[in-house]
């Protein structure tokens, strides 16, 4: 299953859409919240809003994840080790208002099992390579460990 | 009960702040953690039974704030903690500064999410808690917020 999520706040149509659009081609169902948006689904189960234990429990069940650039989603899916793929809201085209969401995927790009598409275009092969990702063992990012490491020692009073 | 653990408060609001603290849960599970949230349920989903439960607040709500302050320092001298550590928010940044008021050492993780800058509470860390951690290299520049890694 690949869940789609757009967050709470907002709609996201653009997202919504181009995955839409790709459903029938991936050969899996596609469950999607689609927040405040206005285009109505065709090819995949949608719904506005998930609760948030429903929602924890579809990411863990997901083989992958579909996501605007909102970090809620990214530390769900990190705990889970679920793969996501970001694709950030713009706000030229009224997404958001301003671009954070660019900042955001620029930094988090290239940590494990996070994959930014920056616009719909690249969506199916990114989707493609986040599927393949899934039998990958888990692994901890060299940042987590670090942080682990550098709370152990602020705990035990040693030398950060 | 657990004699020579070093007795920590980890705290967080509900949300995205809690679900950071869960990341750091294996280091935190090897001490003799307490957990406090502004979410109980959440706790619960993650199996932890007695969290101490704190008011949500923030700096627009001045009387709630006010009972959490309370009620974090309720919490601090009710568990006396040799460490206090938040990932967020207010009522967290409540708890460490009532965590200084015993002694306790006291750390600040802001939140993945201030990736252009501080939060306000992580600011306020800056000068009240013993260490301020911000999760970006790039914010981490001076001595008074260090980088050490993020949870992702």
């Amino acid at each position: 299953m690949i869940l789609v999520t757009v967050g709470m706040q907002l709609g996201f149509d653009r997202l919504i859409a181009a995955m839409d659009a790709l459903a029938p081609t991936l050969g899996r169902q596609v469950i999607a919240q689609t927040g405040k948006g206005r285009y109505v689904p065709q090819n995949m189960d949608a719904r506005a809003k998930i609760a948030p234990a429903a929602f924890e429990k579809l990411v863990q069940q997901s083989a992958l994840i579909v996501s605007h650039a909102g970090i809620g989603t990214v530390l769900t899916a990190a705990r889970f080790s679920t793969p996501i793929i970001l694709i950030p809201r713009r706000a030229a085209l009224g997404e958001h208002r301003n671009d954070h969401q660019l900042a955001t995927v620029d930094q988090l790009s290239g940590r494990p099992g996070v994959l930014v598409a920056m616009n719909e275009s690249q969506l199916s092969a990114r989707i493609a390579e986040g599927l393949a990702l899934r039998d990958l063992p888990e692994v901890q990012s060299p940042t987590s460990r670090q942080l682990h490491a550098a709370l152990a020692a602020f705990i035990e009073n040693r030398r950060l | 009960m657990t004699n020579g653990l070093t007795r920590v408060l980890a705290v967080a609001s509900g949300g995205g702040h809690w679900e950071q603290l869960m990341l750091l849960r294996a280091t935190l599970d090897n001490y003799d953690i307490r957990f406090a949230t502004t979410e109980l349920a959440l706790a619960v989903q993650h199996g932890i039974a007695n969290a101490a439960r704190l008011p949500d607040c923030n700096q627009n709500t001045p009387v709630r704030s006010l009972l959490c302050a309370m009620a974090a320092l309720w919490t601090v001298l009710k568990h006396r903690p040799q460490v206090v550590v938040s990932t967020g928010a207010a009522p967290g940044f409540f708890c460490i500064l009532a965590g200084r008021l015993i002694g306790a050492r006291t750390l600040w993780i802001d939140s993945v999410a201030n990736g252009e800058e501080l939060s306000l509470c992580g600011k306020l860390s800056q000068r009240w808690a013993h260490e301020c951690w911000t999760q970006w290299e790039h914010l981490g520049t001076d001595s008074r917020a260090r980088y050490f890694g993020a949870v992702l």
